[in-house]
């Protein structure tokens, strides 16, 4: 098992080093780069000097080199419209973004899989139904509008729960502070209901059809009709036999949603006026702020990475075949 | 002995969308305490629903039992509540699969399984349940069982698999055990192992067994009395010995008639014309009727109900064969059809057609691209044989033992790492693309799974006509079309089946278009995977008829496939026993199943049940697994399982030797 984990880790840092290609070259998608850090009227000598301040006149092997070395370190250079550290402004944004996809996953994991197991088990009923009709409907609306209508309903009609902005949770947490955590937890989380579920309402309904169709599938399965033949009541023979072996498959695609959220969920920020780091990006891209894309970049798909190899983890717990081999 | 298991005019129904299914549509039957009831019908007769409805496990919807009744141990099994069948469940009566692989829960282990069922029915402490669940294994004949208590039931074949299996079944002193195929995954040698196990057993608990199985040999061996079933109904119950010496309903008769082995060699079988009905739609009066030889008007308007038509003899027929006259039963021996003339060259005159020179083929497993130890898989490991012109070579041996790749290599489905094939003269790999593609359309192959092997988006005219799109160029359109469609009529389909998509034909019918579309390009050699190993009886019978008229019409080649021992003495001219990637006998097939000199080739012959059963049963049974061709043993690769086995053979592989004209074998203590 720990060569399972170890060849998977190796597999990561290359991944990571693709990664790392990649967030290098977006310094070059819009030209030479070196007419980033020059003003529109700079004389050819300073343009000179500027590309060779920056290194962008050595070859491209040695000016990767450094950026690889300096990735390492967290260090993306410094943010050419605000003027400070990239990957500062990107971790100050990151926790903003960490919650609301924690939340997003939350709703869509702990409603799924009740509800996914239920509508299998009766299959044909009206629970079923009822459950496939939300299914359908919550993976067919744009979640942007989603956004709006619950911003509209629950926030401007009913005046239940703020509608846009944050307040901060996980920096409190880490800094220590728990006091400060504790005494804004219940705003903190009345302003993350709303995003969190906007965010979460796909992911849920296809996650609900995936553990439904995972436990269909398991319950048909010979070993299901071994445990009924031994006498193990109907219950137990769902939520012990069918249950761990209809997980393997959701794990992988939980594993995924994830990543998606925390680099996908630009929309629903926008919608949301929540401060992540889907904003920042976008807003880097636009002002060809490049430092802040690639630290940005590099940051996101460290932590794909990283829930990858958890789920990679919990594989080999839900399932023996892989421990084993 | 008493009644253990009373069946009574048993009915379930399945609802599905495309209309109800009547998979039991009357059934009853009786088991008494200890005695092997043996149920025998085709696919869809109704022997598994029938057995599953015992312990009420049909699942509902879209299953229903809506009439009958079943009587266990003077319980109504159909009134139990839910406590009560828990406790009938595992507790009276426990059941076995034919699926090793799969009945079995992957994530436990055997322990966590095996103990499930003790402690469910026995008021007992964890550890005394871990006792008994090494017992239990020990019982099953499983190789240190306290060790294998912890392991994952991916970590042991499917032998042992099924022994577990077993275990768990008995576990609980169950009156009644329900084997459904509990063999039909298994190797024959592994097989054997398994039917010992269960006959110990049964007499040391004095079980009654409900035996599920469509094979034929297995009942013989096993069962007290037999009950054939056909489309939801039993259209016979008999005695074992009486079954097979006097069969009267006309189903079994051409069930027992069918199999191969029963008549004379060389000769058509006999067979069971047109295919099961379909369950949605059944025939009025006797289901059996649009298939049987016998049948009359009142067939098709009563139900003929089965009656005690001699003591000991229930039959569901009006015209079963005590009732016939002997006018009546002569139809019968001509259909058989007439013996086929052997026109082919004699056989000193045959030239060898196909040769197959020191054939090695390796496979690499390796976990990815980033490491994981590569393991070889030696599947075909120096195979040399050659096949004559108008000759049926046969490969037999059991899985693993590379007779599959084999074939696959021959007609250039595979790259060989070592050696060569060669086809009319000419050697396969190596050779010019040009050579190559006609040696392709020389070169044949027919599958085994009529399902996979078929394209179910193409029409059978794309599927039977697309070898001549790349081998046709020199034939105009109209030509094409009528080289399909009489390819079609020789193998006994008609020209508006040709717009149809496969999933519109049984299994049969399908591997007639698999064998339409080898034909197509008249090739001089077809190899032939397995052609029958997926089809009921009855079919294979009309499917084995078929490849042996189009090859003495065309002149064919064959290379034959199989583990059924039968069918392959039925077909073959010469056989060889392959036995993980080498070959251990090569004979005239008379002289390989007459004298059999290796001990494996002889451990095989004696493994497959005979459907007869008076047979006398010297069986030499094998004992282990098959060893695993990634760590093929040292010297010889039989030695692990041989009852001759001596230092020498650890330490020498054995060559293959001429030790009779024709008649080749490798072992050093022949």
């Amino acid at each position: 098992m720990l060569r399972y984990i170890g060849r998977r880790l190796l597999q990561s840092v290359i991944v990571m080093l693709g990664v790392s290609v990649l967030a290098f070259s977006v310094l070059f998608l819009s030209g030479d780069p070196t007419y980033l850090y020059v003003n529109e009227r700079a004389s050819h000598e300073q343009i000179e000097k500027t590309r060779q301040q920056m290194g962008f006149d050595q070859p491209i092997y040695i000016q990767y080199g450094r950026f690889l070395k300096g990735a390492v370190q967290g260090d993306f250079g410094k943010s050419l419209r605000y003027g400070q550290p990239a990957m500062q402004l990107v971790l100050e944004r990151f926790p903003a973004t960490i919650e609301l996809a924690f939340v997003g996953m939350f709703i869509a994991v702990i409603f799924a899989i009740p509800l996914g197991v239920l509508a299998a088990t009766k299959r044909n009923s009206i629970l079923d139904g009822g459950t496939m009709v939300f299914a359908m409907v919550g993976q067919s609306i744009p979640g942007y509008w989603f956004g709006l209508m619950l911003i509209l309903i629950v926030g401007v009609y009913w005046k239940l729960l703020p509608i846009s902005g944050r307040v901060p949770l996980l920096e409190p947490l880490l800094r220590g502070e728990f006091g400060v955590f504790f005494s804004s937890l219940g705003q903190g989380l009345r302003h993350l209901i709303l995003p969190g579920i906007a965010s979460g309402i796909w992911s849920l309904s296809r996650n609900t059809r995936l553990v439904r169709s995972s436990m269909l599938e398991v319950l048909g399965v010979d070993y299901i009709t071994t445990a009924r033949a031994k006498g193990v009541a109907e219950k137990k023979v769902v939520m012990k036999h069918a249950f761990r072996n209809a997980m393997i498959p959701v794990v992988t695609i939980v594993g995924l949603e994830v990543g998606f959220l925390l680099s996908g969920n630009i929309i629903i920020e926008n919608v949301f006026a929540w401060p992540g780091i889907g904003r920042l990006i976008i807003y880097a891209i636009n002002q060809k702020d490049f430092n802040i894309v690639q630290a940005g970049v590099v940051l996101l798909a460290f932590f794909f990475v990283i829930i990858n190899l958890i789920v990679d983890v919990l594989y080999t717990w839900l399932d023996p075949r892989i421990r084993y081999n | 002995m008493s009644t253990l298991l009373d069946i009574n005019d048993l009915e379930v129904r399945f609802y599905t969308p495309e209309g109800v299914i009547r998979a039991v549509d009357g059934v009853s039957l009786n088991l008494e305490r200890g005695e092997t009831l043996g149920v025998v019908g085709e696919s869809g007769c109704g022997k598994t629903v029938t057995a599953r409805s015992v312990m009420r496990l049909i699942p509902t919807p879209p299953g229903k039992i809506v009439k009958g009744s079943i009587r266990f141990d003077n319980k109504d099994v159909l009134a139990l509540n839910r406590q009560e069948l828990l406790a009938f469940r595992g507790g009276d009566v426990s059941m076995i699969f034919q699926e090793p692989m799969t009945s079995l829960n992957p994530v436990f282990t055997i322990k966590d399984q095996l103990t499930e069922g003790i402690l469910l029915h026995q008021d007992i402490s964890f550890e005394e349940a871990v006792k008994q669940a090494a017992h239990l294994l020990d019982l099953t004949g499983i190789p240190s069982a306290r060790e294998r208590l912890n392991s994952f039931p991916h970590q042991l074949s499917g032998g042992m698999r099924q022994r577990v299996m077993i275990a768990m079944a008995i576990s609980c002193n169950p009156k009644m055990l329900i084997a459904d195929e509990p063999t039909t995954a298994l190797d024959v040698t592994i097989q054997a192992q398994i039917l010992e196990i269960m006959r110990n057993l049964k007499s040391e608990f004095n079980m009654g067994i409900m035996l599920i199985t469509h094979d034929l040999g297995v009942v013989a061996e096993m069962a007290d009395r037999v009950v054939v079933m056909y489309a939801g109904r039993v259209v016979e119950i008999r005695k074992i010995r009486d079954l097979y010496a006097d069969a009267q309903h006309p189903y079994t008769e051409g069930l027992l008639n069918s199999i191969p082995g029963s008549t004379e060699e060389r000769k058509r079988l006999h067979v069971i014309k047109g295919n099961v009905p379909n369950l949605l739609d059944l025939p009025t009066g006797c289901t059996f009727r649009d298939r049987c030889e016998h049948a009359t008007e009142k067939c098709a308007v009563e139900k003929p109900e089965l009656v005690e038509v001699k003591p000991g003899a229930w039959v569901a027929c009006f015209n079963y064969k005590d009732s016939r006259t002997k006018d009546q039963n002569k139809i019968q021996l001509t259909s058989e059809g007439e013996v086929s003339i052997d026109n082919r060259v004699s056989k000193e005159d045959r030239k060898p057609l196909v040769k197959v020179e020191n054939l090695v083929k390796e496979f690499k497993v390796s976990g990815n691209f980033l490491g994981g130890k590569s393991k070889i898989v030696h599947a075909v490991d120096g195979v040399s044989f050659s096949i004559n012109q108008g000759e049926v070579f046969s490969l037999v041996g059991e899985s693993g033992c590379g007779k599959t790749t084999t074939g696959r290599l021959m007609v250039g489905l595979e790259e060989p790492t070592g050696g060569n094939v060669e086809i009319a003269g000419q050697h396969f790999y190596g050779a010019s693309n040009k050579v190559q593609r006609r040696l392709r359309k020389e070169a044949q192959i027919i599958f085994q799974d009529p399902y996979s092997s078929l394209n179910p988006r193409m029409k059978v005219e794309t599927i039977i006509g697309e070898g001549l799109r790349i081998h046709g160029d020199h034939m105009g359109r109209k030509e094409k079309e009528e080289r399909i469609v009489e390819v079609v009529r020789s193998v006994g389909l008609e020209p508006y089946h040709l717009p149809r998509y496969p999933h519109e034909f049984s299994g049969g019918q399908r591997q007639r278009i698999g064998i339409a579309r080898a034909l197509i390009l008249n090739p001089q050699f077809i190899v032939c995977d397995e052609p029958v190993s997926a089809l009921d009886v009855s079919i294979q019978a009309q499917i084995l008829n078929l490849m042996k008229d189009l090859q003495e019409e065309y002149n064919l080649t064959y290379l034959f496939i199989a583990h059924d021992l039968l069918v392959v003495k039925h077909l073959s001219d010469r056989v060889g026993v392959l036995y993980l990637g080498k070959m251990v006998e090569l004979a005239d097939k008379n002289e390989l199943y007459g004298n059999p000199v290796h001990p494996y080739t002889q451990a095989l012959l004696s493994a497959s049940p005979k459907p007869d059963p008076g047979a006398k049963s010297d069986r030499i049974v094998l004992t282990g697994d098959i060893p695993s061709p990634i760590n093929p043993p040292s010297g010889c690769y039989f030695r692990t399982r041989c009852n001759r086995a001596t230092k020498k053979c650890t330490e020498e592989a054995p060559k293959l030797m001429e030790i009779s004209p024709g008649h080749y074998a490798s072992c050093h203590y022949i």
